[in-house]
This record gives structure tokens, sequence and C-alpha cells, in this order.
């Protein structure tokens, strides 16, 4: 959940640079059930430090310079902001109730959170957290995506089932997209030509044209042995310069990998119970992905598509943001 | 805006009467008189929320009337009016009277209340649609997670309703299903005990140790007593420690008070800033038969009850409601398939069935209640 895999690489590249040092890197995971964010090192896969934030995180996004981490508390009704260099919770957010997931623009000044118990999505200025707009929207909102020009923002509605977009110049919403039932995550392309929306329990991801608005192409999962009802998208992610992207899909156990060219399921990677979201390492290597319901977080290598390692987090882990660079450095 | 169709008005009607619901066993528990109708009230209000960007709108009417009221002449009113969608919050006689009006023909009936299997066996309707899990999806659930914990042998204590003898046949119905053993059918005629607890407390402490006393040998108390008037003294009462399950205890719902899984924190959260009160299995069951309509419109466009009826039973048809599953109805019965909670008495829930091993070639969920082959259901 960071803002743009060329961000991500101008970084690593950066750091690399200055310290030397091999992907050296921070991973944040959110752990709903403990309150706390578990900080860990990319390099030993040690927790570094366990952060105790507001009720019930789950949405965790870096700002684009990666010197704030935001924690979406939905019980807690805040955004707790962390300076990721202390790793301490510098200030909140007043984001209204329930939020869930958020977004950032590509400039790091405005902030589109969607607050899932008020069918909101709340725009908000970063650095004052003042409250820009407030756009009504379906009801649960939940994914959040900012298009790579800055021009949209989608919003996906749960119980609602739509994907909802706002153009940012406005804050008007100018189109409404009927997916499949519980939609969790959108993504854009990096060109921003395409839009992806996740429906978890209709079981497909929807490829959005942002031209028309119109579904050009739903893909659906399939495995041999697992009953079609479990096999629930919801996370997503882009890797491997765009060409794939990992779709863990809750409680079937598996992360789908899709080749984003052809839109056709490639492999399904057997993960930890009930994987919600992950995030590629900074060197774009590695894909981590939280298990809600065996409190770890599994690495799966990019190169040969397998799962290599779990490393335990906190009670029922649910986002991952990876940070280039260590904390202090 | 794109994706938007032709403008459209659902109208939905509410049809209930006020039976006289079982009083709680403690004074402490509130009596709900509007049970069922919060939840259709949100219902409208989240499907007006999500029309709003389509076009469409909605509108619930409430028709209940009081207890010696006349449902059938409300269902005419309505029918008259050019209702035709109907979440009936009746019982099997009034919702039989209502269904084969002759004007009733087109229209859809969901049920949200009754869990009688004739509804679904022979006295099944092509109008009817059943949100309320039957006594054998009920039944089938408990049983499941009996045969999972090896706990096959269920001693049965009801009394003897209409509604008792029913979820009864289906507990024995479930023991052939799925291998276990109902060790004594056994009727509790005492009158209903005091519902004071200081001058009733000692009576009922030894009453309970008593009727369970000369069981053979059992490994839960199987208990089903639909009126709410002992089931709950069992537990920690009976002559030997043994589980209660069934209509007290371990019960089979839809809905559970401390249900929180698959975003159901969002409708435990919703109900009571509308209702003020928190939701109760019937508010569920009517935000899902809402649901299922309004669902209907938002893909198909279409306010027809042909259409709306073909598409509800159609492969298309995935609901959304909480349960980590999408949920649809069978083509036999007009049953909606759904996962059932164990819970309804500890602080959390102990179990959703169906349980782990229990399989089925096309829906897991058909292995709760009466598949398609069991099925007596003959639609006219």
């Amino acid at each position: 959940m960071k803002r743009t895999n060329l961000a991500i690489t101008c970084a690593t590249t950066l750091f690399l640079g200055a310290a030397g040092v091999a992907h050296a890197e921070t991973i944040f995971v959110s752990n709903e059930k403990d309150n706390t964010i578990t900080v860990l090192d990319g390099d030993t896969m040690e927790v570094i430090k366990t952060i105790e934030t507001a009720r019930r995180p789950r949405g965790i996004i870096l700002g684009p310079d990666f010197k704030e981490l935001f924690v979406a508390a939905g019980d807690g009704d805040i955004i707790d902001v962390i300076d990721t260099n202390t790793l301490e919770i510098t200030r909140q957010l007043e984001s209204g109730p329930d939020p869930e997931l958020m977004d950032v623009d590509p400039d790091g000044k405005i902030i589109y959170i969607a607050n899932e118990d008020d069918s909101m999505v709340t725009i908000m200025d970063v650095a004052s957290g003042d409250v820009l707009a407030e756009v009504p929207v379906g009801v649960e909102p939940e994914g959040m995506a900012v298009s790579p020009d800055n021009k949209y923002t989608a919003a996906t509605s749960e119980s609602t089932s739509m994907a909802h977009i706002i153009e940012n110049a406005s804050q008007q919403l100018v189109a409404n997209v009927l997916v499949d039932s519980r939609p969790r995550e959108a993504k854009w392309t990096k060109d921003g030509k395409e839009l992806w929306v996740s429906s978890e329990v209709g079981g497909t991801v929807a490829v959005i044209d942002p031209e028309t608005w119109e579904i050009t192409k739903k893909i659906t999962f399939e495995v041999p042995g697992v009953r079609p009802e479990q096999l629930q998208p919801v996370g997503m992610d882009f890797v491997k310069d765009g060409t794939l992207m990992m779709v863990p899909l809750g409680p079937s156990n598996r992360v789908a990998v899709i080749d984003t060219a052809k839109k056709e399921v490639v492999d399904y990677i057997l993960v930890g119970q009930r994987p919600w979201h992950g995030e590629p390492s900074a060197d774009g290597k590695s894909y981590y992905v939280a298990n809600g319901l065996t409190n770890d977080m599994t690495i799966i290598d990019l190169d040969s598509l397998k799962a290599t390692k779990s490393v335990p987090v906190g009670r029922l882990p649910w986002g991952v943001a990876v940070m280039p660079g260590k904390p202090g450095a | 805006m794109p994706g938007v169709k032709e403008k459209k008005l659902m109208r939905v009607f509410y049809l209930g009467k006020k039976y006289e619901e079982p009083l709680p066993l403690s004074y402490a528990e509130a009596v709900i008189e509007d049970k069922g109708i919060q939840g259709a009230r949100l219902a409208e209000k989240d499907a007006n929320k999500a029309g709003s960007f389509l076009g469409n709108t909605f509108e619930l009417e409430e028709g209940v009337v009081p207890e010696d009221g006349d449902v059938v002449a409300k269902a005419k009113e309505a029918l008259a009016a050019g209702q035709r969608f109907f979440l009936t919050d009746l019982e099997p006689d009034d919702l039989l009277a209502v269904a084969d009006l002759p004007e009733a023909e087109d229209a859809i009936f969901m049920n949200i209340r009754s869990s009688a299997t004739k509804l679904r066996q022979e006295e099944c309707r092509q109008n009817v649609f059943h949100i309320a899990p039957d006594y054998a999806q009920r039944a089938d659930a408990i049983a499941q997670y009996m045969i999972w914990k090896k706990w096959p042998r269920w001693f049965l204590i009801r009394r003897d309703t209409v509604e008792d003898q029913d979820y009864a046949e289906q507990v024995k119905r479930a023991a052939g299903r799925f291998g276990g053993k109902v060790v004594e059918d056994h009727l509790y005629n005492l009158p209903p005990g005091a519902r004071n607890l200081d001058s009733g407390h000692q009576q009922i402490q030894k009453q309970m140790a008593e009727e369970t006393q000369r069981a053979p040998e059992h490994d839960v108390v199987w208990v089903v007593n639909s009126d709410d008037d002992f089931g709950d003294y069992l537990a920690y009462r009976t002559y030997s420690p043994r589980p209660v399950v069934g209509t007290q205890g371990l019960q089979a719902l839809a809905w559970d008070p401390s249900y929180t899984e698959y975003g159901a924190m969002r409708f435990q959260n919703a109900l009571p800033k509308l209702a003020n009160r928190n939701p109760v299995e019937r508010d569920y069951l009517a935000w899902i038969a809402f649901r299922s309509l309004s669902d209907t419109l938002k893909n198909t466009g279409s306010v027809d009850p042909e259409e709306v009826k073909a598409y509800m039973l159609s492969d298309d048809f995935k609901l959304a409601a909480y349960k980590g599953q999408a949920m649809n109805f069978r083509d036999w019965d007009h049953q909606l398939r759904q996962p059932i909670i164990l819970g309804g008495g500890p602080r959390v829930p102990v179990s959703t069935s169906p349980q782990e091993g229990f399989l089925h070639p096309k829906y897991v969920t058909d292995t709760l209640g009466f598949d398609k082959p069991e099925s007596k259901c003959k639609f006219k």
C-alpha cells in the first residue's frame, strides 16, 4: 500500500547510494485485534518495535516521501500518524467515524479516507488535518485509490457494490461503476489506464476503463479441490513492474498471481490462513502478505513465486506497508 | 452519468401481525416489540443510498395488524394498491392464507419469521421465498457440530407445541443423517416456572435435576422449547454435567448478538443508530429479504415480479450478508442457503456450520436442511 512503484524504485536507489546495504527496508504490519503496529527489520525479519495505536488499526500507508506512516484505527475513529524515523505517534488526524482504508495523493498533500460506518469519503489536508470535503458514497466504503495523474480517486463501497469515482479537482462524484458483491480494494495501473477492483463475495476482480467507466474484463478464480465460495479476493498489489498482480484470496489461504497483460491467473501460492493485504518489498523481489488467522506474515519470492518464510506478527494482522531504509538512518 | 439505466421505483410492503411474543424469562430483559421491521427500515435506507447512484428509489410501506386483526384483508388492500414485494412477518397459516390469494399469484412473499418445515415441504408455494432458516437447517447445523465434537448421544427434552414437534422431528432426522442418536424423546409437562428467581430458583434447581435424572446415557441435552418457558433453566441444573443445545443453550441462528465476522460489525453498529437497540435475528432476516429485492433491481434494472423472481433463482444472484460467502436460493423449495451461527448463549459464537468435513458436490450449505433429493416440495 504505497504510492507508486516508481517512487519506491527511486527511493531504494537513493538509499543504496547512501548506505550501500542491499535491501535495507522496514516493514510495518497493522494488527487489528492487538491495536498495534509490528515494525520489522527487512534484513533480519526481527521485530524492531511494537507500536500501540488507537483501537482496530487496519489500513496502513506511507506518504510518498516515506516520512510518515498513516494508520486508520476504525474503532478509534482516528488516523494515527507515525514518524517513521522515531517510530512514535506524532499526531492524529480527525478522520471522521470508522476509517478503514485511505490513499494519499502523489504530492503527499491530500489524504482520501473511507469512513466505513458513515458512507462518506473524507478528503483531508495532510499537513493541517483540515477536512477539505466529505463526499457521500455508497454503504461501507473501503478501498481507496488515487489515480497516478491525481485526476481521480476511486472508492469502493462494500454493501452498495460500486466503485465510486471522485474527480479530485472538483471533489465531486463523476461515475459509479457497479461491480460484483462486496468490493474491497481498488488499484490503478501505473499508467492510469486501468482501474482494478476486487470483489470479495462476488469472487472476481474487475478491470475498469477510466475513459468510459465500463468494465472491460472480469477475472475469476478456480482452484481444484477448493470450494468456489472460499476464493475471495481482498487485497491487490501490482508487482514486477506492474506485469503481475498479487491477490490474497482470504479463506482459501492462497495468493493468486495474475498476468496483468493477459488478465489471467497464472499461479496460486499457498500462504497462512486468511491472507488479507500485502505489499511488495522495496527491491521488488519479494511480496509480504498478512495472514489474519495465523497471526503471521508470509514472504513470497517473486522470481520463483514460492512462499519462502513466515514471520510471526501481532494478533489478526491486516495490512502491510514497506519503507526503504531503516528508522533513524 | 455512465451506467445509469431507466429510473425505477421499487415498493416493498412489510406485512405482519402482532402475535403474542413469549415473555423473556428474566424481567431484566426488555420485551422487543419491533423485531424485523427495524431491519427492513435499515435495508430501505441502505438500498436508497445505493439507488441514489443509479437513479433507483425504494419505498417501504408497513402494514402490521393487531393480534386479532385481519391480515388477509390487509394483504388484499396492499395487492390492490399495486404492491408485489412483501416481507412477511407471519406464522404459517397466515402466510399461506395470504400467498394463496388469487390476486397474489404474481407477488413475491419473503418469509422472515417462520421456521416451519411444511412451508418448505408439502406446503411450499411458488410465490414464497424463505429467508428464515427452517428447523431442518437449524437441527442439522447443531447436529454437525455435535458429530464433529463426538457427542453423538442426545437426550431430547421438549414441550409438545406444533413448533416443538416439528423441530424434534428434524433433530431425529439429523441423527439419522449424521450418525447421532436420540436416546430419549422426553416431554416436559410441568407448567412454566416462576419468572421470579427469589421465589422460584430452589424449585427449578430441583425440577431440572429430576427431569434429567432418569435419562439414558447421553452426551448432550437437546432442548426444544419454542415458547421459551423452561429451556434456559436446564444449563448447570441437569442431573449429570452435560452441555445444553437446541432452542436454548447453544443455538443455531442466522444472527447472534455477539457475531462480528465478515464485516458484521457494520450491521451491529448501524441498527442501534436507527432502532435504539441491538439487532435480533428477525431484523437481520428482514434486512436480507429487502436486500435480495433491492440487489435484484440494482443488477437487472427490473421491478417486474416475474423477472425479479427469475433473477433471484438464477446463478447470477449472489447476496453478500456478512457471512463470508455469497448466498442464494434453492430452486426446489426457495429456501435461502446460508451458513448458520452456533451461538446465542456465550459472549462469543462457538462455531458456524456447515462444519469442516461435511461435503456436498455443489453447495456445502446444502448439507443443512432439505437437499434436492429429500424435497417434498412440488410448486403448483
